[in-house]
C-alpha cells in the first residue's frame, strides 16, 4: 500500500471510531459514568503497544532506549491500573444481597 | 507474525474494546465486558510481542513489570473516595507516555531528508502536545483532590494572556516542524510548553469542576493515542484511541449540560472567583431563620416516615459515611419505610462518584435513583436527608436569576414534605454561594460531622 492509500485508509476508520465512540456511550447509564471514565482510561492504555514497539523495533542508542523503556513503564501502569480499578467498581454494583429477601413488599408501611 | 495477522489480532481486540463499553449500558454485565476489554488487551500486547523484528524483549517485559506492578497495587490500595485522583493518575502516565512515543519517533526517523513526511509530523507534533497537556494536567488534578495542593481555584492577573500566548508558542514550534524543520529540539520545547500550558491550566480550576477536567483529559488522552497511531500506523492504536476520545468528549459536554454551563466556562471561569462576589447578590434570598435539630428529632422523623430519599454529595465521600447511611436505610427499611437514593449527575468529584460509593456499601443499585426519575418523586416523599451536598439542592439555580448558579439542573428536594440537611456548620458550599433551602421553614439542619451524625441517628432509630 502506498504511504497516501494508507493514510486515507487510516482516516477512514478514524472518523468511523468517532461516531462508534459517540453511539455507544450514549448508552451507558449516568450511575456507571465513572466506571465508564475509568474504563475508558483503561483502553487507552492501548499506547502500550505504541511504546513496544518505539522500544522494540530497531536499535536506535540509549537515547531512543530510555525514551522507549520510560513509556513501557508509564503505559503499562495505565493498562493494569485501568483494568483494575474498574474490576473493583463494578464488582461492588448488585442487585440485591443474596441474604436479605428479594422483595420487601411490608403490609403495615408506615405504622412501625 | 506478519503484517496481515497482525492486523486481523488487531481486529479482535478492537472488537473486545467495543463490547466492553457497549456492556457497560447496564450494571448487571458492565463487569463481564472489562474482563473481555482486558482479554484484548492481553491479545494486542501478546501480538506486538510476536511482530517480526522486535527486539528488546527483556527490557519491554522489565518495564511491563515495574508499570504494571505499580499499577495493580495502587489501584488496589486505593479508597473508593479516593477514585477520582487515581483515574487521573493512571491518565496521566498514558497522556505521558503517547509524548514520549513521539519524542522516540522523530528522533529515531529525523536523520533521513525530507522527513517528516507532512501527516507523520502533523501526527507526532498532535501526540506531544496532547499527551503533554494530559499528562501535566492529570498530574495536578490528581494533586488537587489529593489535597497536596489547594482545591480552590488559583488566579492571577494576566492568567488567561499568558496561557494563549504559551499555547500559541507551542503551535508555532508545531508549525514549524510539520513545515519540514528538521530540529529535534523543537518537539522537546513543545512537549515542555504543552505541560507547563497543562499545569496553568488545570490549577485555576476549582474542585467541584473536577469531574469535568478529569473527563476532557481522558479524552486527550484518548486522542493523543489516536494520534500516535497515525505516527506508527497502526489501526489499533487508532481506533481505541479515538473511541476514547469521541466518549471522553461526549461524556465531557454531558457533564457540562448537567451543571447547565459550557464547557469553556468551566475550564476559563475560575468558577470559584467569579462566584465569590456574584454570592454576595445571591445572599439576598436568604437571611431567614435556620431551624436546628438534635438526632433524637430526625430520628422520629425518619422512623414514622412513609418514604425517605437519600440525596448524597462530596460531604458523604469526605466524612467516608456511605456505610452508615445504608446502615440507616437497612434500619429503616426493616421498619417499612421506602428508602432511595437519589443522584445528582455532578455530586462528587467525578460523574458517578456517588454511585460508585454506595455500590461500595451494599446499597443495590435499582435504589440509586437519577435526578430525571428522581424529581418527580419529591412531592411524594416525607424526608430528604441531604448528606454533605449543597449546590446540587439549592433552589436558588430555579429562582434566583442573581445566583452564579441559576439554570443548573437541581435535585427539587424542596418538594419533599420535609429536609433534613447533615452539615458541618453553616459555611457555605465549595463557592461560597448562599442556599436558602438551609433557611426554608421545611428544612431541619443537623450540625455535625456527617458520619457522627448518621451514627447517632442509627443509634436513636434503634432505640425508637
Amino acid at each position: 500500500m502506498s504511504h497516501n492509500t494508507l493514510l486515507v485508509f487510516e482516516v477512514t476508520i478514524l472518523v468511523l471510531a468517532i461516531f462508534l465512540g459517540f453511539e455507544v456511550i450514549s448508552k451507558v447509564p449516568a450511575m456507571l459514568h465513572t466506571p465508564l471514565m475509568s474504563g475508558t482510561n483503561a483502553i487507552h492504555g492501548i499506547v502500550i503497544v505504541g511504546a513496544m514497539l518505539v522500544l522494540g523495533l530497531g536499535h536506535k542508542g540509549p537515547f531512543t532506549w530510555v525514551i522507549g523503556f520510560i513509556a513501557v513503564v508509564l503505559a503499562s501502569a495505565n493498562v493494569v491500573g485501568g483494568f483494575v480499578v474498574t474490576d473493583r467498581m463494578l464488582e461492588m454494583f448488585k442487585k440485591r444481597e443474596p441474604a436479605k429477601p428479594v422483595d420487601a413488599s411490608q403490609n403495615g408501611k408506615g405504622d412501625v | 507474525m506478519g503484517y496481515n495477522l497482525t492486523n486481523l489480532a488487531y481486529l479482535v481486540t478492537i472488537m473486545t474494546f467495543i463490547l466492553a463499553l457497549r456492556f457497560l449500558s447496564s450494571p448487571a454485565h458492565a463487569r463481564r465486558g472489562n474482563q473481555i476489554g482486558a482479554v484484548g488487551m492481553l491479545i494486542a500486547i501478546a501480538v506486538t510481542f510476536a511482530k517480526s523484528g522486535l527486539t528488546s524483549y527483556w527490557e519491554i517485559a522489565l518495564g511491563m513489570l515495574a508499570g504494571g506492578g505499580f499499577g495493580a497495587v495502587a489501584a488496589r490500595k486505593v479508597k473508593m473516595t479516593a477514585m477520582p485522583q487515581m483515574v487521573a493518575l493512571f491518565n496521566g502516565v498514558g497522556g505521558g507516555a503517547a509524548a514520549l512515543i513521539s519524542l522516540a519517533e522523530l528522533h529515531r526517523i529525523l536523520p533521513a531528508p525530507g522527513t517528516p513526511k507532512v501527516d507523520i509530523g502533523l501526527a507526532i507534533v498532535l501526540s506531544a502536545l496532547i499527551g503533554s497537556i494530559s499528562f501535566a494536567g492529570s498530574m495536578i488534578a490528581f494533586a488537587k483532590l489529593q489535597e497536596l495542593i489547594g482545591g480552590r481555584p488559583i488566579t492571577y492577573a494576566g492568567q488567561q494572556f499568558v496561557n494563549a500566548a504559551l499555547f500559541l508558542g507551542c503551535v508555532a514550534a508545531g508549525l514549524a516542524l510539520v513545515a519540514g524543520v528538521q530540529q529535534e529540539w523543537l518537539l522537546w520545547a513543545l512537549a515542555g510548553g504543552a505541560a507547563l500550558f497543562g499545569i496553568l491550566f488545570v490549577l485555576p480550576i476549582g474542585g467541584a469542576d473536577m469531574p469535568v477536567v478529569i473527563s476532557l483529559l481522558n479524552a486527550f488522552t484518548g486522542l493523543a493515542a489516536a494520534a500516535t497511531g497515525f505516527e506508527l500506523q497502526n489501526n489499533v492504536l487508532i481506533v481505541s484511541g479515538m473511541l476514547v476520545g469521541a466518549s471522553g468528549t461526549l461524556l465531557t459536554m454531558k457533564m457540562g449540560q448537567a451543571m447547565n454551563r459550557s464547557i469553556t466556562n468551566v475550564l476559563f471561569g475560575a468558577f470559584g472567583k467569579v462566584t465569590a462576589e456574584a454570592a454576595a447578590v445571591a445572599s439576598g434570598a436568604g437571611g431567614g431563620t435556620v431551624r436546628s435539630a438534635n438526632a433524637e428529632d430526625v430520628a422520629v422523623m425518619l422512623a414514622y416516615a412513609r418514604k425517605v430519599v437519600f440525596v448524597p454529595g462530596y460531604g458523604l465521600a469526605v466524612a467516608q459515611a456511605q456505610h452508615d447511611v445504608r446502615a440507616l436505610a437497612d434500619i429503616l427499611e426493616a421498619k417499612g419505610v421506602e428508602v432511595t437514593y437519589a443522584i445528582h449527575p455532578v455530586a462528587g468529584r467525578m460523574p458517578g462518584h456517588m454511585n460508585v460509593l454506595l455500590a461500595e456499601a451494599n446499597v443495590p443499585y435499582p435504589q440509586l435513583i437519577e435526578m430525571d426519575d428522581a424529581n418527580p418523586e419529591f412531592a411524594r416523599t416525607d424526608v430528604v436527608v441531604v448528606v454533605g451536598a449543597n449546590d446540587v439542592v439549592n433552589p436558588d439555580a430555579r429562582a434566583n436569576k442573581g445566583s452564579p448558579i441559576y439554570g443548573m439542573p437541581i435535585l427539587n428536594v424542596d418538594e419533599a414534605q420535609a429536609v433534613v440537611v447533615l452539615k458541618r456548620s453553616m459555611n457555605p458550599g465549595f463557592a461560597g454561594i448562599e442556599n436558602p433551602l438551609f433557611y426554608n421553614p421545611k428544612t431541619v439542619m443537623l450540625f455535625g460531622d456527617a458520619k457522627a451524625s448518621i451514627v447517632e441517628l442509627i443509634q436513636d432509630v434503634k432505640a425508637l
